[in-house]
């Protein structure tokens, strides 16, 4: 695809200057211009272009904030509200930052997930998809560190629970958490060390999605009909088509974003943040934000020892699995068909495997009391059961529906009874 | 476009019907107190906070001054004695509705002592004082507003984004202040020294003693008939301002920011549409 010769031609002096010694403006004309995509992909295939300018917007404010910010257990909290009272449209800032927080992954989330309906992972795609594993390992560290900075009763909590599922892990266990922690327990050095990663985080997170786009660019977008572009008939000019496309699901996007900045700010915080962190007091319920609570009802379904490993490195094992695995979903597919359009089988236990994933976001915040404690082990059994069986079982029995012989022709299948589309103009992009 | 009305569509008729269930769990659940058996958790607050009408609440939400000013005189008079508010300054007290020299006023009222250990007045760039402390330390109340919250459950914390509900807090504070003198239910223990009230978050009674009753009404000077009720609810629009005092730029702000964003969409719709019209996709 882009393996192609350039198209670009400068056309004054100043640019043939430039291109004879530096030519950044032909990448860029190369990669976000001329670049071909397939004509068929629909809105859920935007996701990207909203995740880049999602990340932007938390550098930004995130930069901001830094400045106004004191990374220290006596003053961390008070700079904070500082923020919110006296720094000018500092509440926008903070607003935009946390509640930007939960829009990066609820953006992540539908990216992941169309990924994994259209099978956008399968090969070429393999790297790709292990890069965007890695970006999202990455969000989670960044996300985490994030939540601890305002310094609350949750930040405080949280960052205590989690860096003790470290100390399950047998003989060095202990070693990493104080590692992390900087001493024997959430104090100063974890302030200050986690202020410093998370100011790290997002620009390695700029770097390993320029490596995402890149190796996007090697191989080309995938479509819903998961079939390969075949002539120039399948694909459209990045720029006006997709570049539209995505602009206008970015400002959906954006509506949504300043809906809960503007009317609903703390919607997706935990009130207790609002009480500065104190040692000596334990939240009734310690919960972390939504988009780990998921992962959260992992951890905790393991209840039970199985054979020398007991339930809470089981917990903890079963939790990082849970990521872990992702990295190995172009292999444990073994379908030959890529797109879950062409799969009805596939279709089917997809839907349940999101129905599930949002299931168990509601159990983690949940205490682990009950029923609820059979109905994670339920839905964390299904959650493997996905990856590790459904998926190399049903490449083996499944039979896919007819595949269409190319992208345009599922598309002039598609527009057949519709009017005003004519077959004819198609054919001539 | 077809499939995103389908959706819609399909949105629409999970959100019906998830509204019944909470309208016949609100049913249900209105009123009773459960009591833990043995063996079993309980939960608290025993009494959810109802939802109550705030000046404050909506897209158009707005502080009613008046209200705030009144609250302001029930903090002063009640809760100070106990409560800190630690990050309001006096100078913020011009958003009451006070002129720089009744804010000046105020000020003055408060004791202060320097760092060479000097007695003076206080001016407006000061934050409120702190009261002597108490064992147990009395929590600053700077923002309880949205320290406390209530748990919604589901479905109704889907509903909560399009209401906009972000009143928990205040709505907490007004159930828990007009919540005290009712009798425990029978098998329920209260500790000595302790009082009972079934909205208190983290157990079934608290150390406060009622900070408000009928024979320690604060009266107002703006008319307001006070009662229990009026104060407590004045008071926790007063904590809401303390809590966020930039809510109405907030959502004036906002309003401005949605108008652009819709008209906006709107055009690069139209754009997307006439860009992608000889193009079947």
């Amino acid at each position: 695809m882009s393996g192609g010769h350039s198209t670009y031609t400068p056309t004054t002096g100043l640019g043939r200057w430039i291109d004879a010694r530096m030519p950044l403006p032909r990448l860029v004309y190369d990669s976000f211009v001329a670049y071909p995509v397939p004509r068929n992909l629909n809105y859920a295939y935007t996701f990207g272009g909203i995740l880049s300018i999602m990340l932007v917007s938390q550098i930004l404010t995130g930069v901001v904030l830094a400045m106004h910010y004191a990374a220290d257990t006596s003053l961390a909290f008070v700079s904070v509200e500082k923020i919110m009272r006296d720094v000018n449209s500092g509440w926008l800032l903070r607003y935009m930052h946390a509640v930007g927080a939960s829009m990066f992954f609820i953006a992540v989330y539908i990216h992941i997930f169309r990924g994994l309906y259209y099978g956008s992972y399968k090969a070429p795609r393999e790297l790709l998809w292990i890069l965007g594993c890695i970006i999202y390992l990455l969000m989670m560290a960044t996300g985490f560190m994030g939540y601890v900075l305002p310094w609350g009763q949750m930040s405080f909590w949280g960052a205590t629970v989690i860096t003790g599922f470290f100390t399950a892990i047998p003989l060095v266990g202990e070693w990493i958490q104080q590692l992390l922690l900087g001493g024997f327990a959430v104090d100063n050095p974890t302030l200050n060390r986690f202020f410093a990663l998370h100011y790290l985080l997002p620009f390695m997170i700029a770097g390993v999605v320029v490596l995402h786009v890149w190796a996007l660019h090697v191989t080309g977008q995938s479509n819903p009909t998961g079939i390969e572009v075949k002539s120039k008939t399948d694909t459209v000019p990045f720029t006006p088509h997709a570049t539209v496309k995505d602009a206008f699901a970015m400002v959906l996007f954006l509506i949504m974003f300043a809906w809960f900045v503007f009317y609903i700010p703390n919607y997706l915080g935990h009130p207790d943040n609002y009480v500065e962190a104190n040692p000596l007091v334990t939240p009734a319920h310690i919960v972390p934000e939504w988009y780990y609570l998921p992962f959260y009802a992992i951890l905790r379904a393991i209840t039970f020892n199985i054979g020398p490993i007991d339930s809470k490195l089981g917990g903890v094992l079963a939790m990082f699995g849970s990521i872990a695995v992702l990295f190995f979903v172009p292999w444990l597919d073994t379908s030959r068909v890529r797109s879950a359009v062409y799969r009805p089988w596939y279709k089917l236990f997809f839907w349940l495997f999101a129905a599930n994933a949002i299931f168990l976001g509601w159990l983690g915040s949940k205490p682990a009391e009950g029923w609820y404690i059979p109905a994670m082990q339920a839905s964390t059994l299904y959650y493997f059961a996905f990856f590790l069986v459904i998926m190399p079982l049903l490449g083996l029995f499944e039979t896919p529906r007819r595949l269409p012989n190319s992208i345009t022709e599922a598309v002039l299948e598609k527009n057949k009874g519709k009017s005003g589309a004519a077959p004819a103009t198609a054919e001539s992009h | 476009m077809k499939k995103v009305l389908n959706g819609l569509a399909a949105l629409g008729f999970l959100a019906a019907g998830s509204t019944g269930l909470a309208l016949q769990a609100q049913a249900e659940g209105a009123g009773e107190i459960h009591i833990a058996k043995e063996g079993e958790t309980q939960h608290y607050p025993l009494l959810k906070p109802k939802e109550e009408d705030w000046s404050f609440a909506g897209p158009f939400g707005h502080y009613d001054k008046g209200q705030l000013q009144r609250g302001f005189k029930v903090y002063r008079e009640v809760c100070a004695s106990c409560h800190s508010l630690n990050l309001v300054a006096f100078r913020t007290l011009e958003d009451l509705g006070y002129t720089e020299g009744q804010v000046k006023t105020i000020a003055s009222e408060y004791d202060f002592t320097d760092e060479n250990g000097d007695e003076r007045k206080g001016l407006p760039m000061d934050y409120f004082p702190a009261p002597a402390a108490l064992d147990p330390p009395a929590p600053d109340l700077s923002l309880m507003a949205k320290a406390r919250g209530i748990t919604r459950g589901f479905p109704t914390f889907v509903f909560d984004i399009f209401t906009q509900y972000a009143e928990g807090g205040p709505d907490y504070i007004h159930a828990l202040l007009t919540g005290f003198n009712q009798t425990p239910p029978e098998g329920l223990e209260v500790a000595d020294g302790t009082h009972y009230n079934p909205y208190f978050a983290n157990a079934s009674a608290l150390a406060m003693a009622p900070p408000i009753t009928d024979d320690t009404l604060i009266e107002y000077d703006d008319g307001t008939p006070a009662s229990v009720d009026q104060n407590a609810r004045d008071v926790s629009a007063f904590l809401m301002w303390t809590a966020e005092p930039h809510l109405e730029a907030r959502k004036r702000t906002g309003f401005g920011v949605m108008v652009f964003l819709v008209l906006f969409a709107g055009l690069v719709y139209l754009t997307k549409r006439k860009i992608w019209a000889s193009t079947p996709h």
